[in-house]
């Protein structure tokens, strides 16, 4: 293995325009109209020397290093900013462009510390390099002149320092921050010699806008703006490209090392969803891997009272094994099962539920998108076809309408996010339909057009009174609809939603929403050129998740904004493989490549190749699972990298059920909440630990590649392997590819998927089959894979948590960009120094009425339970509505969420809470309900 | 959670079913219901819910009674 050093062309691919040849020191470059002279020559393998200019950015012509001559043109123009003509003949070498490049060396030299030997950057700094490559031997000026050598160092971000005595104002970081990352935060402040380069307005990295991405970090060309972790270990030495295992954005990245020890992680520009790009979890919230927090023994209890006594695999799967057949032969064969996790690879989760089906006999294997993206999943079947978004993420190029609903990309999909901001400086328009006033309604150089800041749980109503809009105005695409869908299925919902209760004006009273704003956003979406939706857990977590993602399809269908780039419906996945998790048959009711358990010639399949007989009935769905051990049918469960007692709703009835259980088996990094309630506890590897695949939120399946050893001994896939075998279901898999292998053999999307074609290719967008062999970057193209589209007529059915003079507020819960889904991750990184506590955001008004300041503690209580957190008071949050998030189990916010959900998936109602807030003396704890019944049971058990 | 205590919880699940699909006519929305608890509800809450059927059925709402019927009567015939 060995260093990847991608090549930097100098400006941007042009991937559009007639071939332009020219001649460049003797040789014929070919390349699209409007490259630059830089690129060109260093396609053909000719380096012009540069420093301001990379391919991140656009091009800047600031340093003055990549001159040329140009035949029949005077002066040496940078190679840089000047496009490339036909016929052109350029020389990037000679006497004149060698004085001219020295002389410019030795001004940056002159103000350079002399350091090389002991700096950071030694061996990989783009400074060194031009020093070299211009042939650089004395600087005439001297060292003594007036300098920025004895500049103060800005050491408050914990991943990276800033040292503005190396840095040479290329402005590469804060360009990078504009275009690539788009948020603005750095600027050279001051002029001429006191130029520097500032966060924000003269502040420190730590307090200023600046979202850590570490785009600066690597556009930087010296040690100014250093990893920390570079600092420390020195220069890496080899790279492993693998797949993030934060969201489901799934950048690719190159793990850079030393030995075993990840000294940084960059984004791969090769990376087809991220181009390059990265976020502060992806790119620096890795040291969880080897936190001390990690638990790297396997370990049994019989009660869970007892101390946990470390063992040997073998004892522990033994005791496993023993205690489910025990269960099994009591209870029967539905009294156990399992969970698998999206934030594991597609192999293992193939592996969860083929143990389930095949060594447990039965059905009830779920995985953690039961609580987040099922209802996507049955409602675009349904509707599309298929189970998936529609389109790549390269498609928001060419969006005209962008429409955000229920999702904040820049907090849970800032890769994403960033490309979607760059549309949107280009002048596409904006639509955002959340009740919280996200950052993309209003941030540098982006603005929504519209914002629909309706009541949390009226999706439904109000999407139908945008599609009223587009029905009873005649702005929908009759042509598409005719062609392309179920006219009959259109008929009956178009004169649903032409009803005048479904008007705008009528929604208003429901959802809050000024009735003139849904004709807004209709008419935008409807004719504003490709409409494209995006959408998150703000549809899916409701009692009518499924009904609003049926509306969002009937819309897209409506308005023919679906089969070409730029258009769709596009869920934007959580977790780094919800889409792989689902893709492989996790769900109770059906095998991989969603296929419903009962067609008996799937089974059939399933059967023969695996040489069982299967259970043609679905099985139990978690929240089932719970409900049946408290019922007293369930008894033991395999919980695979997922934490239930902390991630799904209602605390005190999960935790009920799970203490109900008689084997509870939890194999994850850390002895996370759920192990609380475990009997066997087995050690989970981290995605640096493994081989395997992801498959992000565009169905695109990517190589996870093992870059250390597994700590605790094992892949995560061969402790279900071992599992399984020990529950009398052979499994005989040497690597993750033969389990991919079994995956296309029996599943038709992912029939051309192999571990060869993935390493050829990078990655590949499923259906990938003979039809389409690298491949699906958008859907449903010539036709919906379910033949024609099918509209759903999309009631608004209030919920059933309804406000009252008890629980007047309405609680509504999101992420935040340091932390990931429950934190179990994140909190084991320096990303606690931008959140290291969960707030509860409360309207002034609201704040006011209850005597609340900014800051102060606050008992929150539902009908499920009560916990307390500190308030942040913003008008980000609309009266009568309060938000928080659930990154941290100090703060529990599920014991305050109910058990409601969505009516055809279970998926739970996270969204909708009816709360109040009153002020509170102590930290969350003091009046933590949860706490208070775990420690009474526990005694209890005692 | 004792088994008349999951009764309810499971009769507001069919009835929130039964909302999805009430605007159609009653012979379809009554399929549809029976068609949707057969694919996604493990037998075991099926049962359960003919269970409470049998006490009486309180709350639960016309269409996914009919639909549970439907089912039940399927079951007698094998």
């Amino acid at each position: 293995m060995a260093l990847i050093e991608e090549i930097d062309y100098g400006t941007k691919l042009v991937q559009i325009g007639k071939t332009v040849t020219l001649t460049i020191d003797g040789q014929t470059a070919c390349v699209p109209e409007g490259t630059s002279i830089l690129r060109a020559a260093t396609e053909i393998g000719t380096q012009i020397p540069k420093l301001c200019a990379t391919d991140m950015v656009s091009a800047f012509g600031s340093c003055r290093l990549c001159l040329v001559e140009i035949e029949g043109r005077a002066g040496t123009p940078a190679s840089c900013t000047t496009p490339v003509a036909e016929g052109m003949v350029v020389h990037t070498q000679s006497e004149r462009l060698a004085r001219l490049r020295r002389g410019v060396m030795e001004l940056y030299i002159s103000d350079h510390p002399l350091d090389c030997l002991t700096c950071s950057a030694n061996g990989n700094c783009e400074l060194q390099t031009m020093a070299g490559a211009v042939g650089l031997r004395e600087v005439r000026y001297g060292m003594d002149g007036a300098n920025h050598l004895q500049a103060k160092k800005d050491v408050s971000n914990p991943y990276f320092q800033f040292d503005p005595a190396k840095c040479i104002l290329c402005s590469r970081c804060v360009r990078a921050c504009e275009e690539v990352q788009g948020t603005f935060a750095l600027t050279i402040a001051g002029r001429g010699f006191a130029s520097v380069v500032s966060p924000g307005m003269e502040e420190e990295f730590i307090s200023s806008e600046c979202v850590s991405c570490g785009a600066c970090v690597q556009a930087c060309p010296t040690a100014t703006l250093m990893e920390k972790s570079v600092l420390e270990m020195g220069q890496p030495e080899h790279s492993v490209v693998t797949t993030c295992a934060y969201c489901g954005v799934g950048c690719t990245f190159k793990a850079e090392m030393r030995g075993e020890n990840v000294v940084r992680m960059v984004p791969f520009k090769d990376g087809k969803a991220n181009h390059g790009h990265s976020c502060v979890k992806g790119r620096f919230a890795w040291g969880y891997a080897t936190h001390r927090d990690r638990a790297l023994k396997p370990m049994l209890r019989e009660k869970t009272s007892d101390p946990w006594r470390e063992v040997s695999w073998e004892e522990a799967i033994a005791y496993a094994a023993s205690e489910f057949k025990r269960i099994q032969a009591q209870y029967g064969k539905g009294s156990i099962g399992g969970i698998s996790s999206s934030r594991c690879t597609n192999e293992e989760a193939y592996l969860v539920q083929k143990m389930v089906r095949a060594a447990f006999g039965n059905n009830n294997t779920d995985t953690c998108a039961r609580v987040c993206h099922s209802p996507t999943g049955y409602a675009l079947s349904s509707t599309f076809g298929t189970s998936a978004g529609t389109q790549d993420f390269d498609s928001v190029e060419q969006c005209d309408v962008i429409l955000v609903v229920g999702a904040n990309p820049t907090d849970a999909h800032p890769v994403f996010a960033s490309r979607m901001k760059k549309r949107l400086r280009e002048g596409a328009k904006l639509i955002v339909i959340d009740p919280r006033r996200i950052d993309l309604v209003r941030m540098p150089h982006v603005k929504a057009s519209v914002h629909l800041a309706l009541q949390p749980g009226t999706n439904a109503a109000v999407l139908d009174a945008i599609a009223h809009v587009v029905v009873t105005e005649h702005l929908g695409n009759e042509a598409f609809v005719r062609e392309r869908c179920e006219v009959d299925s259109y008929m009956r919902w178009a004169l649903f939603v032409a009803e005048e209760r479904n008007s705008p004006e009528a929604v208003e009273k429901i959802s809050g929403v000024p009735a003139e704003l849904m004709r807004q956003a209709a008419r935008l979406y409807a004719t504003g050129g490709n409409a494209a939706i995006y959408y998150g857990l703000g549809v899916t977590e409701h009692s009518q998740g499924s009904t609003t993602v049926m509306a969002l399809a009937n819309l897209a269908m409506a308005t023919g904004n679906i089969g070409r780039k730029g258009v769709g419906v596009n869920p934007l996945r959580g977790q780094n493989n919800v889409q792989g998790s689902c893709d492989m048959g996790s769900f109770p009711h059906e095998l991989p490549g969603y296929r419903h358990i009962s067609n008996l010639a799937v089974r059939q399949a399933f059967e023969a190749d695996w040489g069982v007989t299967l259970d043609h009935e679905p099985g139990l769905r978690i929240p089932n699972m719970i409900d049946c051990a408290l019922e007293g049918s369930f008894k033991g469960i395999y919980i695979q990298g997922e934490d239930i007692a902390q991630s799904d709703p209602d605390w005190q009835h999960i935790t009920a059920g799970l203490s109900a259980m008689e084997c509870v088996v939890v194999q994850d990094l850390f002895l996370n909440e759920t192990a609380k309630y475990a009997h066997v506890f087995l050690p989970g590897s981290t995605f640096l630990e493994k081989d395997g695949t992801f498959t992000n939120a565009e169905r695109r399946i990517q190589r996870v590649r093992r870059a250390m050893t597994p700590k605790g001994g094992y892949q995560d896939w061969e402790v279900t392997q071992l599992l399984s075998r020990a529950m009398g279901h052979a499994m005989h898999y040497n690597h993750p590819s033969e389990i991919m292998d079994e995956i296309a053999r029996l599943t038709p999307a992912f029939a051309g998927v192999s571990y060869e074609k993935l390493d050829k290719l990078g990655s590949v967008q499923w259906p990938c089959n003979e039809a389409m062999p690298e491949g699906t970057p958008v859907m449903h193209v010539p036709g919906f894979v379910r033949g024609k589209g099918r509209f759903f007529v999309t009631e608004y059915v209030p919920t059933d948590e309804r406000t009252g003079p008890r629980f007047p507020l309405l609680l509504t819960t999101g992420r935040i960009l340091t932390q990931y889904n429950v934190g179990t991750q994140t909190r084991r990184t320096s990303n606690v120094d931008w959140h290291s506590e969960d707030l509860l955001e409360v309207h002034p008004n609201d704040a006011e009425h209850r005597g609340i300041k900014d800051g102060a503690w606050v008992k929150l209580e539902s009908r499920a339970g009560a916990t307390t957190l500190r308030t942040k008071i913003t008008e980000r949050v609309a009266p009568g509505v309060v938000y928080t998030t659930f990154h941290h189990p100090e703060t529990m916010a599920n014991v305050v969420t109910t058990d409601y959900s969505d009516w055809a998936t279970d998926c739970p109602e996270y969204k909708v809470t009816a709360v109040q807030i009153s002020p509170a003396g102590g930290s969350a704890g003091t009046l933590n309900a949860g706490r208070m019944l775990e420690k009474q049971m526990r005694s209890e058990q005692a | 959670m004792t088994r008349v205590e999951y009764g309810p919880k499971l009769v507001h699940l069919a009835n929130q079913i039964g909302k999805f699909f009430a605007h159609q006519p009653k012979p379809e929305a009554v399929a549809n219901i029976a068609d949707h608890l057969r694919k996604f509800w493990d037998p075991r809450m099926r049962a359960q819910m003919l269970e409470y059927l049998e006490q009486g059925g309180g709350g639960l709402d016309e269409l996914p009674k009919l639909a549970m019927e439907q089912i039940a009567d399927e079951a007698v015939k094998k």
